[in-house]
Parts: C-alpha cells; structure tokens; sequence
C-alpha cells in the first residue's frame, strides 16, 4: 500500500467530513492519530532516554574505572619501591663492607641474621668470584658454597650491567623466591658479586594490601607471561597465564576483555620498569558495573513505564475522541435526514393541501350547479323524466360528498404534519395502524392476535408520530414472520402513569448482537433494501414522548417489542 | 316581508351567479361582485342586509373587505366562505365582526338559515 497515503492525516480529517458512515474510515483516522501521538511522543522519549543511557554510563564507567586505576598505579610504585629497597640495601652492604670481610662466613652470618631481623624474606647470602663465577663464601639454608655460576644468564647480566632482579623461581625448599645480585668492583679491577634470595611472601602481603573484593583477582607477571605469585583464578605461581596481556608502555591501562572461561572482566593492567615485570588486577565487569546495571534496568523500567503509559493514553484519549467524532457525525447525519424526511412530508403536505384547495373550487361550482338544478326541477310543474332527473342530481351530488370526503382526507394529512398534542386511545389507534397492514396479512394468511386491554387509559400524545411507531415496528415483524406466521399485539396498564404496548412476532428473530445494536443509527439486516433509520427514528420518537422502548428477541423464536408512553404528555 | 338583500362576493364567476340564482329561487335579492373593491363600490350605493363574503379572493382580501365593510356600517352582517382546513381565518373572521362562516362547498339550506339568523341578529 501506498504509505504516504496511509498515513496522511489530511486526507483523513477530510475524509470524516464527507457524509458517509463507513467504519472503516473512522479506523483508518483513529490508527492514523494513533500512529502520530505515539511517534511524536515515544520518539522524544526515546532519544532522551539514549542520551541518558550515554552520559550515565560514561561517567558511571569513569567513576568505577578511575578508583582501580588508581589502585594498580600505586600498587606498582610499592612493588618497585620494594624491590629498589632490597637492591640499594644489597648494594649498600657491598660497599660498606670489604672483600675480606665478606669472605669472612661469620660477618656474611651476621649480616643476613641482621637482614632477616630488620626485612622481611631474606633467605641466603652469598660471594661470588666476579672472574669465575664461583660462590666463595655463603650463608643460609642450603650447601651451596663452590657452586659456579659463570656459566648462568644472570651472572653475565650482573657483570654486564652492574645489578639483577630475577624473576621468581623455585628454590630448593620448593618456595617461590627471588634472586637479587650486584657487582663490586674493586679499584684493582679485581669484580665480586654479592647475592641474595628473597622469598615472596612480601609480594603476596603488597597484593593483600590492595584490599580487592572476593570476585577480583591480582597477581604479577613477567615478561613472558608466567605467574610470578599465585592467581585467585587463573593458576598458580610459575605457571603460565592463559590471559594475554598487551606488552609496552608504562602508564596503567584499563581494557574490558572476555577470560578463558567466557566471564566479562574489567583488566587493570601496569608494567613494572624493572625487572620486567606486569601488575594485573582483574575485575568481573558485573561488580564493576553492578551499579550501572541497576541504574540501566532502573532506566530501562521508567522508560517502558513511560512508553506503556503513553500509549495507554493515546489509545484512550483517540478512542473517545474519534468515537465523538463519529457520535456527533451520526447526530449530524440523523438530523439531516430528518430533516430531509421532514421536508419530504411537509412538501407532500403543501402539495395535498395545494390539490385539495384547487380541486374545491370547481367542486362548489359543480355543487352549486347541481344544486340550482334540483331547485329548478323542484319549482317546475311535474314533466318527462322528471324522477330520473332528480336520481341523476343526487348521484351528482353524492359524487360530490365523495369529492369532498378525499379533499377533506387530503387536507387533514397535510395538517397532521404538524407535531400535535392530543388525547387519543391506544387501543383505537393501533386498530387504525393495523388498518394498512390488513391486505398483506391476509394475503399472507398471517395471524393477527389482539389482547388489547379494554379499560386502558386515554393518553396524551401525537397521533401522526404514534402511528409512524407502530407502523414501523409492525412492518418490521411482517417483514420478519414467514406466510402464516402470527403476530400478537397487547396492551396494559403498566403504572399509574403508563400505558405499555407489545408486539411480539414468532419470526425469525436477532441475535444478541444484532439486538445490542438495533436502535444505533445506520444500523440495518436489509443491507440495501433499508436506511436502518427506521427503528432508531422510531426510538427517537418514544424518547421525544417521553416513552421509552425495548426489544428482546430470540434467534429462530422471534421478537417481542414492548413500548410505554406516559399518560401525561411531557411536551 | 321583504325580501333579504344579500351580496354575493366570489371571485369564482359560474360559483357566484349559479349561487345567486338559487337564492333568487328562495325569495331572496342577491347581487354579485367578482371582488373586493366592487363589492365595497356596491355597499355604498346600495348597502345590503347581509354579505357573502369568499376568504380567498385576488386583490383585495376576503378578511380586509370585512373589515373595511365594518369600517362603512357595523350593521351590515357578513358570512364568511371558507375552505375546508382554513379554520383559522374563519376564527379570525369572526373575531373581526363576520356574523358567521362556512366551510366550501356548502350546504344551500344551511346558507339559508344562517341568513335569516344574520337578518334577525341586525334587528
């Protein structure tokens, strides 16, 4: 279908004021309205929502995200602050104290009894030739004095460079530790290198400290990606990290990623400067976000609470608006139509009464003429013919009186065109409606039953509109019974001031819905042989008596009308 | 006794001279006129007992030549002819000072006891 024409609102609201009463039309306007207030008042609605959605969610995210950013930063500057600590001390053994005193097991015992008194994690200590590689002298817990480690990748970096920081391995005790080496030189060129192995229990105590929730994990790792303390979620020390953490840079990063097992994670992320290690915490996004999830469904709830109240509104407010629409359409439409119908009537009246006038005049004449020729025939002596005369003039003027009953009937419908108040018998009446119907009851053999009450009350009332009543209802159940059906008309006294008819027919009958509808103007089962004005004027016309009327009916068992009138005429 | 002398007012020729005729026949003077003025040009020669006066006249009126016969002698007596369902103007008529109305066509035996009422009532 062509859209535009769908919902053109114009073409609608100049629709509804051609004279017709198609319901389609009446929909078609309804759900065009409908369409424009809900779009015009959801749209809105819409946006202002999304834009919401945006700003709450962007500053909601910042202010989640800032906090843990915050927390890696400073975490970082612990760790390196930690393991710079353990390096100047280390360093600062080797320059305080001489070779030969180092050599000297029980200084190198004093100093790591002092060490692990003063800090936390020292495990051993130990000389190292610089040239060979050799441990010339140790302390702690393991025999590892003679031990060569020239030919180790630490030692060639502690030559190199002065100073070493290893990652954490596995000692002898099965604990994880870290090695931390640096190089003396002596003014002879003669190097030596003091080393010592730290466990890690400091790095656990660092990562405690950052006080993260049950659902949150932290760990560090190294370069190549394998835990350097044990994960809540992804594994233990010395393993490898299944996440994959981008390398370079050392600022704190933030990036939402999906883990392993599926679970939306908010990764925090840093990289040490030395060693080359990387401080990660992992937040589940739901506890990040768990905050701007219940403000979302917040959001999302006024919203749909919005949008279902208006559109309970809009469809409300365009059903009773279209609906007096139609109403006072209706109204407008009955009105014409009475209108019409009056002047058709008052038209035929004026004609009536025109013919009726016109047809007298040469009527007197001929009354008068016949008349004087009576006289004459009375005032002359006996002659010829003079009885056959005398027949012939009052056939003549019989005629005449005959004439003048039809232009006297003429006139008199012409007058009751007029709204007339008077006193009248029901009982009379209904026997003058049942007058015109004679002819067709009998041709076909439809029975006619009266039970007219015989005391009923005079009432005052219109004749001409009465009998347009009952004619009406009457030719509704002739058109209604099959040949030889019956129709049965009664009367009573309901009240003190009401008088009741009913006509009840054994034809065809109404369904439910058909009966809710039959008094609703336009209303028809004839299709295009009826107005369906007939019955809703007829309801008109009780209502204007001041009477009132119902139908009950039965499908296949027939109709029964029932009519009260006042006695008093409340016009 | 004399005869009544009536006037006899109706535009409708054959209507007013057969009518006449008959009311000769009943030992009574009729004249006629055709309408309103040369009704009132006869009443002021030679004013009559009582008028017939037709309602519904060209020209001048049946109720307007009622009143302005009234204006010329109040004595004069003046029967209305009506159609049927103009009740109204017969009323008025009366109202105006018309001794009676008749509804058309009418009854000569009835006209003629209206007249001799009309005549006995001036007296």
């Amino acid at each position: 279908m062509d859209l535009k024409k769908w919902f053109n609102i114009k073409e609608s609201l100049q629709m509804l004021t051609d004279v017709d009463s198609s319901l389609d039309r009446y929909r078609l306007f309804q759900r065009n309205i409908r369409i424009l207030m809900i779009v015009l008042t959801i749209v809105p609605l819409i946006m202002m929502a999304l834009i919401n959605y945006h700003q709450y969610q962007s500053s909601l995210k910042q202010e989640m995200i800032d906090p843990t950013k915050l927390l890696v930063s400073k975490t970082r500057h612990s760790f390196e602050f930690f393991l710079n600590e353990r390096q100047s001390l280390i360093k600062s053994i080797s320059y305080f104290y001489s070779l030969n005193d180092l050599c000297d097991e029980k200084t190198l015992n004093h100093i790591l009894f002092t060490l692990k008194k003063e800090f936390i994690g020292f495990v051993d200590l130990g000389l190292i030739n610089g040239s060979d590689g050799r441990q010339i002298c140790y302390v702690g817990p393991y025999n590892l004095l003679g031990k060569n480690y020239a030919n180790q990748d630490w030692f060639q970096e502690v030559t190199l460079k002065g100073a070493y920081i290893s990652t954490v391995f596995m000692g002898y005790r099965k604990f994880p530790h870290i090695a931390i080496a640096v190089q003396r030189l002596e003014e002879n060129g003669e190097s030596w290198i003091l080393r010592t192995t730290i466990d890690t229990t400091m790095f656990d105590n660092l990562i405690a400290a950052m006080g993260l929730d049950a659902e949150s994990d932290a760990f560090v790792l190294n370069n190549k990606g394998i835990f350097q303390t044990d994960s809540r979620l992804y594994g233990k020390v010395l393993e490898q990290c299944p996440l994959k953490i981008p390398t370079g840079g050392h600022a704190t990063y933030v990036v939402e990623k999906t883990d392993p097992s599926g679970n939306d994670i908010l990764l925090a992320y840093t990289h040490l400067t030395y060693p080359e290690y990387t401080l990660v915490v992992v937040k589940p996004k739901s506890t990040v976000l768990r905050t701007w999830y219940a403000l979302k469904s917040d959001l999302f709830l006024v919203f749909l609470a919005g949008a279902i109240l208006i559109i309970i509104v809009v469809f409300r407010l365009t059903g009773i608006m279209v609906n007096r629409i139609r109403e006072a359409d209706q109204k407008r439409e009955i009105a014409f139509r009475e209108l019409q119908h009056h002047h058709k009537l008052s038209s035929i009246g004026r004609l009536a009464a025109g013919v009726a006038h016109e047809i007298n005049n040469p009527l007197a004449i001929i009354n008068e003429k016949a008349g004087l020729i009576k006289d004459l025939i009375q005032y002359t002596p006996d002659f010829e013919q003079k009885e056959k005369f005398s027949n012939l003039l009052v056939a003549i003027l019989q005629s005449v009186d005959r004439c003048r009953t039809i232009t006297h009937r003429l006139l008199g419908f012409a007058k009751r065109m007029e709204v007339e108040i008077e006193s009248l018998d029901l009982n009379e009446l209904l026997e003058e409606v049942l007058g015109f119907l004679e002819k067709e009851a009998l041709y076909r053999n439809i029975d006619i039953g009266l039970e007219l009450a015989k005391d009923l009350s005079r009432i005052d009332s219109d004749r001409g509109q009465l009998q347009q009543v009952f004619l009406n209802i009457l030719n509704n159940a002739m058109a209604a019974v099959d040949d030889e059906g019956r129709i049965l008309i009664a009367t009573w006294e309901k009240d003190a001031d009401t008088v009741a008819v009913s006509i009840q027919d054994n034809g065809c009958g109404m369904s439910e819905e058909t009966c809710r509808h039959i008094f609703e103007p336009f209303f028809t089962t004839k299709r295009e042989h009826g107005t369906g004005l007939g019955l809703s004027i007829t309801y008109g016309i009780v209502k204007k008596l001041g009477g009132d009327i119902e139908v009950t009916s039965k499908e296949n068992e027939g109709t029964t009308f029932k009519i009260f009138l006042p006695k008093k005429s409340i016009a | 006794m004399d005869r009544i002398k009536i006037l006899l007012v109706d535009d409708e020729h054959e209507f007013v001279t057969t009518l006449a005729e008959r009311l000769e026949l009943r030992n009574m003077k009729a004249t006629i006129a055709m309408d309103g003025e040369t009704a009132l040009g006869h009443i002021e020669n030679d004013p009559p007992q009582v008028v017939v006066l037709d309602v519904m006249m060209p020209g001048l009126g049946g109720l307007e030549v009622l009143e302005k016969i009234k204006a010329i002698d109040s004595k004069i007596q003046v029967i209305l002819l009506t159609g049927h369902g103009a009740t109204k103007d017969g009323i008025r008529g009366m109202q105006l000072g018309a001794f009676d109305y008749l509804i058309k066509p009418i009854d000569i035996e009835e006209l003629v006891k209206k007249l001799n009422e009309a005549v006995k009532g001036m007296i």
